[in-house]
């Protein structure tokens, strides 16, 4: 990726440009994906994961993730810094594998929850989220 | 300990036995992150909750555990089964070693 | 920087096309909180205003469906987890005469019924048109002995909220005349004057092109009656003042500062641009 140099002084947005190109995986990504399935294959049914298609603003959005009779979901947002962003285990007494929390995105990219199912298989779904950079209200 | 971590439940206050709850989990927390810099451009140290549990009647419900990404006063929201009278346990560890919980009642109606 | 990088332009494009699909207000959103207390989101401008609007509006109606929600109920409300703190404090003895809040306002929600929904307003007294923030600082240095708080920081923001949440589902109701009258025509005559590097008042944006976007913001206009807000920007409570601050920032101007003559002239008369809407702090904005 060539950058003139007035692109390159353009406040350090090198890293916007990665988040900015959509299913960008990366290595950090792949590593947690890795630590979690042992690298077994993911199916993508069985898992649902609810984002919004523009966050009002990259600090909070609001995610929901659910995989029936799921032991365990996490949750990777793969344009991060750190892709790592919450693992939910399920003990006896959920009432349903699913849960609600809200994230930080730092610019648009893949949101990615994967679940351990009951039988011990993975599954896997993903979904982009658009990240703006704000108007006048800063 | 960090200052103002508040934290905020809600829980209904009687089920069937049986009856699957919605609950909702609220902590007033910075969630300083370890991105940002300050003024002379040093690293804010991260000082997040990295560990959320809910147990009912010392059952397990939920184990969270919390990065960096997730949005600062951490909301949770998840569904428990309420087998039988009790006490829902939440609990939440943050990286500076403090742990902030409280205790919610249920009644069987 | 003005040229744009490649791969950048091309997906910001595309984010400004989906943008043009949804950034209409919905219009047919209503608001109602814990599924009771229904506000008022869209009203008659009053009297002083309709020459410029016929209808006025609260920002709720700007922002998306998932920010619009985290506002019908008390416990998604992010804002009121500082609302509770707030609580605490107002029961917090503090100051050298011994005293808290609640040592003279007894319970919060029967002494400050109301009282919001009418602030900025004209003080006896003092002779001078006061802020909730002017007077919650002259209780606590003068009769409690207390320090003051920081005029935008989280101690004020958080009781702001506390008291505004006795006046939720209110209309707001500031006096525009009588002895208010000569600062809120100081107060008219701020916002409608051009100012700094980039030449804007508050009415080119939030009379002129509310609706409109501005970058990623969809533009409101510009009422008070939800502050203070719980901003998704920075995850806390934001005063008017400290509002109005940036605002005039972003114009490239010399700002002013929080607590000032020009900002409390300007509070009053924003806020009576609103009389009529609910008063629905803490809100919930982007």
């Amino acid at each position: 990726m060539e950058f003139s140099r007035r692109d390159t002084l353009a406040l350090g947005l090198g890293a916007a440009v990665v988040t900015l190109l959509p299913f960008s995986v990366n290595a950090a990504t792949d590593d947690v994906i890795a630590s979690f399935t042992g690298g077994a294959d993911m199916a993508d049914t069985g898992i649902e994961l609810t984002a919004p298609e523009i966050a009002e603003n990259g600090n909070t959005v609001p995610i929901q993730v659910s995989a029936p009779g799921a032991s365990a979901i996490i949750l990777i947002a793969t344009g991060n810094p750190t892709p790592g962003v919450a693992q939910f285990n399920f003990g006896p007494l959920a009432g349903a594998q699913s849960a609600s929390t809200r994230i930080r995105l730092a610019g648009t990219q893949d949101v990615v929850a994967i679940a351990k199912l009951a039988d011990g298989s993975f599954a896997k779904a993903s979904s982009t989220v658009k990240v703006t950079i704000g108007g006048c209200g800063g | 300990m960090a200052s103002g971590v508040k934290p905020r439940v809600k829980v209904p206050k009687t089920a069937s036995a049986g009856e699957v709850v919605i609950i909702k989990s609220l902590i007033s927390h910075k969630m300083e992150s370890g991105q940002r810099k300050d003024k002379e451009g040093n690293i804010i140290p991260r000082s997040i909750i990295n560990r959320f549990t809910v147990e009912f009647n010392g059952q397990s419900v939920l184990d969270m555990t919390m990065e960096p990404a997730i949005s600062t006063n951490p909301y949770v929201q998840f569904e428990a089964t309420v087998p039988e009278a009790g006490d829902f346990v939440f609990t939440w560890y943050d990286d500076d070693g403090s742990v902030y919980d409280t205790t919610k009642s249920v009644v069987i109606v | 920087m003005t040229k744009p990088m490649g791969k950048t332009l091309s997906a910001i494009a595309l984010a400004a096309v989906a943008f043009g699909a949804v950034a209409s207000a919905d219009e047919s959103a209503d608001l109602v909180v814990n599924g009771d207390l229904r506000m008022v989101t869209r009203t008659a401008a009053p009297a002083h205003l309709s020459d410029a609007l016929d209808e006025i509006n609260s920002g709720w109606l700007y922002r998306k469906d998932e920010t619009q929600s985290l506002q019908t109920d008390d416990f998604d409300n992010p804002g009121m987890i500082f609302v509770d703190l707030a609580q605490d404090e107002w029961d917090r003895v503090d100051g050298s005469e011994g005293k808290s809040c609640s040592s003279c306002h007894d319970d919060v929600a029967d002494s400050m019924a109301g009282v919001r929904a009418v602030y900025p307003k004209w003080n006896d007294g003092a002779e001078e048109v006061r802020t909730l923030a002017m007077q919650i600082n002259d209780c606590r240095q003068n009769r409690m002995g207390a320090d003051k708080w920081k005029y935008t920081g989280g101690d004020m923001a958080g009781m702001e909220a506390l008291i505004s949440v006795q006046s939720r589902g209110l209309p707001v109701n500031v006096a525009i005349d009588g002895p208010a009258q000569s600062m809120w025509e100081e107060g008219k005559e701020l916002y409608y004057t051009r100012t700094g590097q980039l030449d804007l008042s508050c009415a080119n944006c939030h009379e002129e092109n509310f609706g409109n976007m501005i970058r990623a913001d969809h533009l409101s206009q510009g009422q008070i009656n939800g502050f203070p807000v719980y901003r998704l920007k920075n995850a806390k409570l934001n005063t008017a003042h400290a509002r109005f601050k940036g605002c005039v920032r972003d114009t490239r101007a010399q700002t002013y500062k929080p607590g000032s003559s020009e900002f409390v002239a300007l509070e009053l008369y924003v806020a009576s641009r609103g009389n009529g809407l609910s008063v629905e702090a803490p809100s919930v904005r982007n």
